[in-house]
């Protein structure tokens, strides 16, 4: 990547960014949402916006999920290119009709006459001692619709890039934010212009002889467990994804058929999540190059627990992962 | 506070050209669905649909308060709201059949008609489905400077829904220009709306601070000077209304909803049709006022009829889409 001034942000400082770039770029994108403008959200990821912007374009809504995304959907049929902020994935539940009934649907019922280009930016992520209503990762449900597109950056690099394409997008777009990596992870942004585009993956880490397949907060799961498999002599591949749909298929299957082992590991529910579908595309595209069946690794099939040790227990670790790719690959 | 009917009073003197227009219009939406019906007899459309017969008023009177940029929402009894809003009967039943000469290719059918041309975002078969996008539009016209005005069109039973009070709450908030008309047909699908609604309706929406006004929806007269009123104001930047418009549905819930003394009598159906029929009241006053006489009403009938019928004769014989359309418009 090409490299002017070196720095690094964190994840937020690299989404308040690509807002920030996408607002003074185009006078229609606007943001609502609940403690959007002055608070800048309990995160504090869209501090500064409002100052900017003002609060034309940085709306504080009532807490209204479903009605302000069903506004969102209005706006953007008929001018405007709204960004609606859902502070917790767990509230995406209360804008399931906006979203899958209404805004997945618009272009493809009226044939094509209207278009919906607006952002749902939410969040996933457990082990932050929410509790069962505020630390789900719920993007499976929305990868499951045709229509919509889910976006599930890991780095601050990757998580301005494709916020950039979103917002240019001229469909509906929801983009997942893991809300541990806001403060704590950081990485090298690169200060000139870019975008990132949908559907591409990106291999992480290159390796021989497994790949692991990670998704969002699970990236850097992934590349702690490649870590951690290096010192037993396994090499492994670290494939991110970074879009559920449109969903690089390609690259998920050359890798398999290049290491012939592969564990998918996504912070979703494990059954019917995005790994199984993951998993059943290699399946399908790499069957006959691989040595054993495909694992998946996602959260445990339990509400999330408040408890921190019963808590840490619900998610796939690098430990975990380790685990499972160690026996997969028959290094006892 | 100055009633419907005062109103009217004030606008009789508006010229008969316009008068004619308006009833021209009901007579449109009352032919048309009753060569729908006719359609559905005789098993030429795929599917069911909502007729609009008895409440032609309503559409015919809000719309004539509209400019042809002004957007309006629609409900799963949309045809008439479309017809009002300018849509051409013939692309309206190639749309039911599921043609491709359709408002949507035939991929919305009777539930899903949107026309960009004359401000129609779309019918909209989640009930209430719709009041987030007619609010979202008049944020748009608010944001944008244009002066259009959102007309949001849904029956008694979208009052059921919470997504509504949401809206309504952000229109009168934003001082939105947006008009939810609530078209009372007395039935939410098979159940009095008595045994659903609690209250008093325009309450609840004065109490958002909304101007909330209740009017004779038989009565186009009546319908047109309140509507224009409401228009105007929220043209003008004075923020949201609701019109309660109590109405009559002649016929059941769908086309195949023939017997319904289960839940209400034959008298009460012969009441409104004799009494309170929108087309006659018009006519009626008309003739009183000197400003037409039964010839000319005969004569609309039967140019409307002929159009309708050309229309249909269109509609059958046009092409369905071809197969490759199915994964056409699912993005933008």
């Amino acid at each position: 990547m090409p490299e002017a001034v070196p720095r690094e942000l964190t994840f937020g400082q690299a989404v308040r960014e690509a807002l920030a770039e996408e607002m003074r770029r185009d006078s229609r994108v606007c943001i609502f949402g609940e403690d959007v403008a002055e608070a800048g959200t309990p995160f504090k990821v869209l501090s500064g916006l409002v100052e900017e912007f003002g609060t034309e374009r940085v709306l504080d809504t009532p807490i209204s999920e479903a009605g302000f995304t069903g506004i969102a959907v209005g706006a953007a049929m008929t001018g405007l290119r709204p960004v609606v902020d859902i502070m917790f994935g767990d509230f995406i539940t209360l804008t399931m009709d906006q979203m899958v009934n209404q805004a997945a649907k618009v272009h493809y019922m009226s044939g094509g006459a209207w278009k919906v280009p607006m952002v749902m930016r939410t969040t996933l992520g457990a082990t932050r001692r929410s509790g069962a209503q505020h630390s789900q990762s719920l993007h499976a449900w929305f990868s499951h619709v045709p229509g919509l597109k889910v976006v599930m950056p890991s780095t601050p690099y990757d998580a301005k890039g494709l916020l950039k394409t979103a917002i240019r997008d001229e469909n509906p777009v929801v983009f997942f934010e893991d809300k541990m990596m806001y403060t704590k992870l950081k990485g090298p942004v690169p200060v000139e212009e870019y975008t990132i585009p949908f559907g591409v993956a990106d291999v992480k880490r290159v390796g021989r002889d497994i790949t692991l397949v990670g998704t969002s907060s699970m990236v850097q799961v992934a590349l702690g467990a490649a870590s951690l498999l290096e010192e037993i002599g396994v090499s492994a591949e670290v494939v991110d994804p970074r879009t559920m749909w449109p969903l690089d298929e390609k690259t998920l299957i050359e890798s398999a058929k290049k290491t012939s082992r592969v564990i998918v590991i996504d912070e979703g529910y494990e059954r019917y999540g995005v790994t199984a579908e993951i998993a059943a595309v290699i399946a399908e595209g790499a069957f006959y190059n691989l040595d054993a069946p495909v694992r998946r690794m996602g959260a445990m099939h339990i509400p999330i627990p408040f408890s921190p040790l019963l808590e840490d227990a619900t998610v796939p670790t690098e430990k975990s992962v380790f685990e499972v790719a160690r026996k997969l690959c028959g290094r006892a | 506070m100055t009633t419907a009917t005062d109103k009217s009073k004030a606008n009789a003197g508006i010229e008969a050209g316009r008068w004619m227009q308006m009833y021209r219009r009901m007579v449109s939406i009352r032919v048309f669905e009753e060569q729908v019906n006719e359609l559905y007899t005789r098993a030429l459309m795929p599917g069911l649909a909502h007729l609009y017969i008895g409440e032609e008023a309503v559409a015919a009177g809000i719309c004539e308060a509209l400019r042809r940029d002004d957007y309006v929402t629609s409900t799963h009894r949309g045809h008439g709201h479309c017809l009002a809003k300018g849509a051409s009967p013939d692309r309206m039943f190639a749309e039911l059949l599921g043609k491709e000469a359709g408002y949507c290719k035939g991929k919305g059918g009777s539930m899903h008609i949107a026309d960009p041309a004359t401000g129609n975002l779309g019918a909209n078969a989640i009930v209430a489905g719709s009041v987030g996008i007619a609010t979202g539009a008049a944020l748009s016209a608010k944001r944008l400077g244009t002066d259009r005005v959102a007309v949001c069109f849904f029956g008694e039973g979208a009052l059921g829904q919470g997504v509504l009070y949401e809206v309504m709450n952000v229109a009168s908030l934003w001082k939105l220009p947006v008009i939810y008309v609530c078209e009372n047909n007395l039935y939410t699908e098979y159940t009095h709306y008595t045994e659903t609604t609690a209250g008093d309706i325009p309450a609840r929406a004065a109490a958002f601070g909304l101007q909330a006004e209740t009017v004779d929806g038989q009565d186009v007269r009546a319908v047109y000077a309140t509507a224009g009123g409401l228009v105007d104001h929220a043209r003008r930047g004075g923020g949201p209304a609701f019109l309660l418009c109590n109405t009559y549905r002649y016929t059941g819930h769908h086309v195949g909803d023939i017997n319904r003394e289960y839940y209400r009598s034959k008298e009460e159906e012969k009441h409104w049709k004799t009494n309170r029929d929108p087309l006659k009241l018009l006519a009626d006053w008309l003739i009183e006022q000197g400003l037409g006489d039964s010839a000319q009403f005969s004569q609309i009938q039967s140019e409307v009829e002929s159009e309708m019928k050309k229309a249909v004769e269109f509609a059958v014989a046009a092409p369905y889409p071809g197969i490759a359309e199915v994964e056409q418009d699912v993005y933008a």
